[in-house]
């Protein structure tokens, strides 16, 4: 079957039909689900305190639904009324919004501590109306998206790129609206698990986060199954063990922030003499 | 749509508009729902929230309550203070009404809690 963005306009696709399969499709439920944690995790926001996002066709409300289970608060916005009816049976916490992308995000300077965007910005791609010009609406949705953005946000778009051309347009545009970042491509190998990721920031260059590779391409294949097992076996890893330590310093790879790197000395005690 | 959304509304998109802020409410149905206080994230969101438009927003709909008109300075610490806030940010929402641009005049219907923000071709 053709691209959705190829059938009809969004506010159109997204009808009564569409939006039921985003209760009932347990799968498609399960990659939103999935996704939309990958996406938090890309966001990087300061371990455990309560921040204000913005999820950009929101939809259904799956992923808004993976933000309140983190502990945020959130406003959604999306241009389909049929996928908002979804989520106000959801009962979602976030106040919903509904608005064209391309036409620009309509709030304050600063507003929100970050973005979060599941399966939509390939939309803004395609011309549906005649007087619609993918560059010019992206270009106005990222810049309106980047001055409501606190100093040192992110905001996070999984998306379905059609080719590259298309990946090489979305990210000009992001840059020429004063965003710094790329596209962060999880399972690159892999035909079904391959994710595209358009990490941008707001407070300068860093350095994008790392990628996750299938299991078979990691050197580190033995110790970390073992891992597994082991978590497993305990739930948890005790805290500030080896393995806590490990593990937040893996996750903290995957967010992109600077991390040391992982020595012999790693979690081992400190003999208090200097 | 909850106060705090309309705290951080504009409608500036709209063609000609400058500022658009803050935009007027006409509530013609209000509901009131508890949701859980973290007063982390009210102490973390009250920095970045126009007061006078939260005062104003929440009086112009009959629930400002006992809310202070302006914020006092060692606010952090009252925790009543901080339980009001939370409750007319996040507990007080227009759910059928409209918002007004207040420099065109536009009016944004609210319905079922959610404003449309869809501008027409000849507004951008
Ligand atoms: C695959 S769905 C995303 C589902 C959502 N993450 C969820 O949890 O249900 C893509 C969404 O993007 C929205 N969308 C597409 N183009 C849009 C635009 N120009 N403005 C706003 N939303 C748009 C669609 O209406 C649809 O709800």
């Amino acid at each position: 079957m053709s691209r959705p963005e190829h059938q009809a306009p969004p506010e159109l696709f997204y009808n009564e039909n569409e939006a039921k399969k985003y209760t009932q499709n347990s799968r498609m439920i399960d990659i939103q689900v999935q996704m939309s944690e990958r996406a938090i995790e890309l966001l990087a926001l300061p371990d455990d305190e309560p921040h204000f996002l913005l999820d950009l066709g929101c939809g259904s409300g799956l992923s808004g639904s993976v933000l309140e289970d983190q502990g945020h608060r959130w406003v959604g916005f999306d241009i389909s009324s049929a996928m908002l009816d979804v989520a106000l049976e959801r009962e979602v916490e976030g106040d919903l919004l509904l608005g064209d992308l391309g036409q620009g995000l309509p709030f304050r300077a600063g507003a929100f501590d970050g973005a979060v965007s599941i399966s939509a910005l390939q939309w803004l791609c395609n011309a549906d109306k005649t007087s619609h010009h993918p560059t010019k609406r992206l270009y106005k949705f990222f810049s309106s998206l980047y001055s409501c953005l606190s100093r040192t946000a992110r905001a996070v778009f999984q998306f379905y790129p059609e080719n590259s051309d298309q990946m090489e347009l979305m990210t000009t545009q992001a840059m020429k609206a004063g965003f710094f970042g790329g596209v962060v491509v999880d399972y690159p190998n892999s035909t079904k698990a391959k994710k595209f990721f358009l990490v941008l920031m707001c407070g300068g260059a860093a350095p994008l986060p790392k990628a996750m590779v299938e299991a078979e391409e990691e050197e580190r294949i033995s110790y970390s199954s073992k891992r597994d097992q082991l978590k497993k076996m305990r739930g948890k890893p005790l805290k500030r063990s080896k393995e806590w330590i490990l593990e937040k310093k893996e996750r903290r790879r995957r967010q992109g922030k600077p991390t040391k790197s992982d020595t012999k000395y790693t979690g081992r005690k400190r003999s208090g003499r200097f | 749509m909850k106060l705090l959304t309309h705290n951080m509304l504009t409608s500036k998109c709209l063609k000609g508009v400058n500022v658009g802020y803050p935009l007027g409410i006409v509530a013609k149905d209000i509901k009131v729902l508890e949701t859980e206080f973290n007063s982390e994230f009210v102490l973390r969101i009250i920095p970045k929230l126009d007061w006078d438009t939260l005062w104003n927003a929440a009086d112009s709909i009959g629930h400002s309550g006992d809310l202070p008109r302006t914020l006092c300075d060692d606010y952090e610490n009252d925790v009543e203070f901080l339980k009001k806030a939370h409750h007319v940010l996040l507990e007080v929402e227009v759910i059928n009404g409209e918002l007004v641009c207040p420099e065109s005049g536009r009016k944004f219907a609210i319905n079922k809690g959610i404003p449309n923000m869809l501008l027409n071709e000849d507004e951008l």
